[in-house]
């Protein structure tokens, strides 16, 4: 177990490496970063004087080194705009983007599971097909349209929740769903397919000739081996989410990581969009760790080590 | 019972209709697309500061709103028919790029393996664990957005998700006899990825295209919602669909429309994604 989770974190440290790496050179894929930092109406001289400041005249190497060595230290730089350390402006949005993710992972957890269990135990019934077009046409709603539509609907014609903006509870629902529905489609693709395959797994016929009840058999022996690939695809959901966030986040005014980086492009704040950005993927990085060592202890076949700590 | 042991021939005779039904729909589209110019009833940017906002099926002066008219006065149909070229063009050029470059890396990887594969599989690996629409938000940041550029950050950022599956369709094909005869009889490795690997595992990577097709379309429509994709006055569904947030209250069709186009095309594209995806790997439906 110690050596997997060893190699395991190794890799997982290499990867974010690499990506800092890949933020670093995309940077510089139009030449010069400084153009990307200053406001549209700076002058050379000012241009010149941030180029400066920023060490961007140095060799690219030497910048290379001390991005990364910035990096260890938490330190992703000023925002020259908000005259803040980028640090400061991301934490203060990470709140609301994570209820967000939250409310949204509730909805496609709590619809998405279901949906996928009825789906495998119903297969090839008109039911089935009839929730299979369904999840199909949730994949396929572009969350800033049902975004709209829910604001349309439950705020505009009935009045029922509040279009935009935080306040409540109540605020957080519209977003949610429509943040939600996009993942709901993922879990409950993934509840069928993991729970069909177990279906068909000798275990199961025994217990079935034996008399275990369908209940029984879906709780104590189904749900436990069908779970792991559902939580593989929760953790990587959980980082699609934070990434969708970006859009509804647009739509409904939520004051979260998703507007701060909108706003950050638009105001040429390249600083906080390459903060989100990183921290974006080591959060993936470390949810796709997490999920590998969730995976192996619910089942030891995956430690390829085969060795128990 | 058991996926596996079921049949891999066609389960039912006739016609297909879950793959005729969406794909006569796409061709509907890509039609539409490229005869805008002659299908739309009025010019796309032809304002019209006297009819603005007017709810499906205006009449002012001679001119119907059909779909009414946005927060300009121009025409809503004709927008919308314009519209189309946007999303078409620039998700079947990024498909086609990064399928390109993804496939042909991702073949390299696997037939070839050693330092190749390794450079190249890190590489994705590294691609893959920044969420997609983050990477296509910093490119976009960096190059600037306009409709050459949206096009350019979807193929550097999706390229990847070919090379991955392409590596682990070319490793199993690699190992076929036939293959290794060929490379056996003399058959350098461009001939045998092209003549022998290729032609197995297209079907697969058909299927990839298909359902990354549905995915940039979305893509290219975020990009714009978020001011970042095509600029206006260039008709584009997501920056419609954008404007039409801020009249929700009072001109509902400026939003609903734009985005029912994107709802039919995305989900006509991936009906026939998953079609596909249950013909050439039964397992994974």
């Amino acid at each position: 177990m110690a050596g997997f989770l060893a190699r395991r974190l190794a890799q997982a440290l290499v990867t974010i490496f690499g990506v800092a790496t890949l933020i670093f050179f995309l940077q510089r894929l139009t030449g010069d970063p400084t153009y990307l930092l200053v406001p549209e109406t700076a002058t050379p001289a000012d241009i010149d004087a941030m180029r400066r400041s920023l060490g961007f005249d140095r060799p690219l190497v030497v910048q290379y080194a001390s991005f990364l060595a910035d990096l260890l230290r938490f330190d992703l730089g000023r925002s020259v705009i908000q005259n803040a350390p980028v640090t400061t402006i991301i934490a203060s949005r990470v709140p609301y983007t994570l209820a967000l993710a939250a409310g949204a992972l509730l909805v496609a957890c709590g619809i998405g599971i279901p949906v996928g269990i009825a789906m495998a135990l119903w297969r090839d019934s008109v039911f089935a097909k009839a929730l299979s077009g369904l999840v199909l046409a949730a994949q396929s709603l572009p969350t800033f349209w049902s975004g709209i539509l829910l604001i349309l609907v439950f705020a505009v014609t009935l009045g029922w929740l509040p279009p935009s903006a935080t306040g409540g509870i109540s605020h957080l629902v519209l977003p949610s769903v429509a943040l939600g529905l996009l993942s709901m489609a993922t879990f409950a693709r993934i509840t069928r397919t993991a729970l069909l395959d177990e279906l068909s797994r000798d275990y199961v016929r025994t217990a079935r000739a034996r008399g275990v009840l369908p209940g029984r058999l879906l709780g104590r022996h189904l749900a436990r081996n069908a779970a792991i690939p559902v939580i593989t695809v929760a953790a990587l959901e959980i980082s699609n989410l934070l990434a969708g966030a970006v859009i509804v986040e647009t739509v409904f005014a939520w004051p979260g990581l998703g507007q701060v980086t909108v706003q950050s492009i638009l105001a040429r704040d390249f600083l906080v969009v390459q903060g989100v950005v990183l921290l974006g993927a080591f959060v993936t990085v470390a949810l796709n760790l997490a999920a590998d060592i969730l995976y192996s202890v619910v089942d030891p076949r995956i430690r390829l080590t085969g060795a128990r700590a | 019972m058991s996926a596996v042991s079921q049949p891999l021939a066609r389960r039912r005779a006739g016609p297909r209709w879950s793959l005729w039904a969406p794909a006569a729909l796409l061709a509907l589209l890509v039609v539409i697309a490229l005869a805008a110019p002659w299908l739309a009833p009025y010019s796309p940017t032809q304002q019209n500061l006297l009819a603005r906002l007017k709810p499906p099926g205006f009449v002012s002066r001679g001119v119907t709103y059909w779909l009414g008219s946005d927060e300009l006065g121009r025409d809503l149909l004709s927008r919308l028919i314009h519209g189309a070229r946007i999303s078409l063009l620039v998700a079947f050029s990024s498909v086609i790029l990064s399928g390109l470059v993804g496939t042909t890396l991702g073949m390299m990887a696997g037939y070839l393996r050693g330092p190749v594969e390794t450079v190249v599989m890190r590489v994705v690996d590294i691609f893959l664990s920044v969420p997609a629409i983050l990477l296509a938000i910093i490119t976009v940041a960096v190059l600037g957005p306009g409709l050459i550029n949206v096009i350019v950050v979807l193929a550097l950022t999706r390229w990847p998700r070919y090379a991955r599956v392409a590596y682990g369709q070319t490793l199993g094909v690699s190992n076929m006899p036939y293959v290794r005869l060929a490379a056996f009889m003399g058959a350098r490795a461009p001939r045998i990825l092209w003549r022998h690997v290729l032609p197995n595992i297209i079907g697969a990577m058909t299927v990839v295209a298909t359902l990354e097709f549905g995915l940039m379309v979305l893509f290219e429509a975020g990009l714009s919602f978020l001011g970042l994709g095509v600029q206006p006055p260039t008709a584009s569904w997501g920056a419609m669909l954008s404007t039409g947030r801020n009249y929700l209250a009072t001109a509902w069709w400026i939003a609903t429309f734009p985005g029912l186009c994107l709802f039919v095309l995305v989900l006509a594209v991936n009906l026939i994604g998953d079609d596909l995806r249950d013909r050439f790997d039964p397992r994974a439906s």
